[in-house]
């Protein structure tokens, strides 16, 4: 995939509850740990569970001018409001990763994008949970862009989660495993 | 805390404050600062000191006062509504000569507005807010890690000129993260350009003359001489604690006056101009007061036009039409009540300037 040079502008989207806030801090903490340039930006204040909730992330080698995004490289959209509200905003050549159990189809834009549809919740159910279906997305999320491995992001997840969750760490890193297994199988 | 650690502006900057020797925290929840309280809560108390969730900011700015005319660092912070509350005791801690450090994560107003990110109230910092010819010492931080940076200046500014310091952040600072390092114990050693000794607290007077904190001077002429004091003060500040970043100015065709996050936005689009062979560059006010209208004056000189973009309708634009003094155009674009700019809409500011007066050759 074209990870756009050096710095990847990533936007993940869904409901409250659906852990887009976690998957954000994992991610921007990962890319911190490899050495990298970091903004994370949430969503705040009116946010609750069954409402929306996103997060924007900018990975660079440099350093990092605005850490609000206008037109991301990547798009993370667990539900439906999210793909319709963010994917529009894709780059031409950018990445949508949709949650293809809750989102019928991908929308159509203006511009060509590449598109996964992955059943993360799906994936999640199977192995246990659909609370990990935010790590199969990210898991598929690094497979597919290549920054670090998904294993970068699991050895974070101890830094990100408050210690009573820690129990979940295992299930989290299968989830992050699974997720990438999907976009190796799919295109492979 | 050492190395680098992933936090958010509100906590970072708090922990800072902590590093930096704040002895007492006084404070009323609102957003989007909302970590701040929380994180002071739980860190105040076990370094052992002095945590009050007040029951207002008008408490919270006056216990600020208490705190502070016994000699201790103290700070308060607030959101845009929060901190107009507090301008009356603002005003009296700068009539009554006390450091402390008050910070403002503005949000979209007027009134409760919202509670996005905004910069609406540079007026209300740098001209005053409260009542009375005063003062405060004002920063504008553009990044987690200047904002972690500036805490323990600001301090010890406070402490050096006895004067209130006020951080301008903005809901985004607030809540975003950035890798950070957070230094220890920053607080400037008493024997380097010397603190003065807090002679003048209320410490229990056994032993020595009686000490007297206030801002009521009802004597014949006293006021105005206490105004003539604090003036002579603010000229010193201005020449010696003025602090602005330029970003490729040298050769600039446009030059973009943006401070905050603004600024953060504004160096995106300048790079994007460089990259489009528009000479664009920045100047960035790290004190917006003192003001670098100096640098802003120096720049000025040179045949450019100067573009002043805020998260308000315009307000820091009128002073730097103050230090241009129409030398050369100053255009404003910003968007008010919590819109965010884009790099692509300031860059298309940028290009449209730099365009237009070719066409009309």
């Amino acid at each position: 995939m074209k990870t756009n040079g050096s710095y990847q502008q990533v936007v993940i989207a869904g409901f409250g509850g659906q852990g887009i806030i976690l998957a954000g801090k994992l991610l921007a903490q990962a890319a911190m740990k490899s050495g990298r340039e970091v903004t994370y930006m949430p969503s705040y204040g009116a946010e609750v569970r069954g409402g929306t909730a996103n997060c924007m992330l900018v990975i660079a080698q440099e350093a990092i001018s605005s850490p609000v995004i206008d037109s991301p490289d990547t798009v993370i959209a667990m539900n439906k409001a999210s793909v319709a509200k963010f994917a529009p905003k894709l780059k031409t050549g950018g990445l949508l990763i949709f949650n293809s159990s809750l989102v019928d189809q991908a929308p159509k834009t203006n511009v060509s994008i590449e598109v996964i549809a992955l059943p993360a919740d799906k994936i999640a159910h199977e192995l246990g949970s659909t609370k990990v279906a935010n790590m199969v997305a990210l898991g598929a999320y690094l497979q597919k862009s290549g920054i670090f491995g998904p294993e970068s992001a699991a050895n974070c997840l101890a830094d990100v989660l408050a210690e009573r969750y820690h129990v979940t760490i295992p299930l989290n890193k299968k989830a992050l495993q699974q997720g990438a297994e999907f976009v190796k199988k799919t295109s492979g | 805390m050492s190395g680098k650690v992933l936090m958010c502006g509100n906590e970072a900057m708090a922990e800072s404050a902590i590093q930096a020797g704040l002895d007492a925290y006084f404070g009323y929840p609102i957003t989007p600062q909302n970590e701040v309280t929380a994180y002071m809560s739980k860190r105040m108390a076990e370094e052992g000191r002095v945590f009050v969730q007040s029951e207002s900011e008008l408490a919270a700015v006056n216990m600020v006062f208490g705190a502070s005319a016994t000699g201790k660092r103290t700070m308060t912070s607030s959101s845009s509504p929060g901190i107009s509350l507090m301008q009356e005791g603002i005003s009296y801690l700068a009539g009554a000569e006390l450091p402390c450090v008050i910070v403002n994560v503005m949000r979209g107003g007027p009134g409760l507005g919202n509670i996005a990110p905004s910069q609406g109230d540079y007026f209300q910092a740098v001209k005053g807010g409260g009542h009375g010819d005063y003062h405060c010492i004002v920063f504008g931080p553009s990044g987690v890690q200047e904002w972690v940076d500036i805490m323990p200046l600001a301090f010890d500014l406070a402490d050096l000129y006895r004067i209130p310091v006020m951080i301008l952040a903005d809901g985004i600072l607030g809540q975003m993260m950035e890798p950070v390092v957070i230094p220890k114990d920053a607080r400037r050693k008493t024997q380097d350009p010397g603190l003065p000794k807090k002679d003048w607290a209320l410490t229990g007077a056994e032993g020595r003359k009686q000490n007297i904190v206030r801002s009521l001077w009802l004597a014949d002429g006293a006021i105005e001489r206490h105004n003539y004091d604090l003036q002579a003060r603010y000229r010193q500040i201005e020449k010696n604690e003025t602090l602005c970043e330029q970003y490729k100015v040298d050769d600039a065709d446009i030059v973009i006056v943006a401070y905050g996050i603004a600024a953060r936005i504004v160096r995106g689009a300048v790079d994007k101009a460089r990259k489009e062979g528009i000479k664009a560059g920045l100047i960035r006010p790290i004190t917006l007061w003192p003001f670098p209208t100096e640098q802003i004056s120096r720049a000025a000189d040179e045949p450019r036009i100067f573009l002043v973009v805020e998260m308000s309708c315009g307000q820091m634009v009128e002073d730097v039409r103050l230090a241009v003094a129409g030398k050369t155009p100053v255009v404003f674009w910003g968007r008010p009540g919590g819109g965010i700019p884009t790099v692509e809409q300031v860059f298309g500011q940028i290009r449209e300037l730099t365009i237009k007066p070719k066409r009309e050759k």
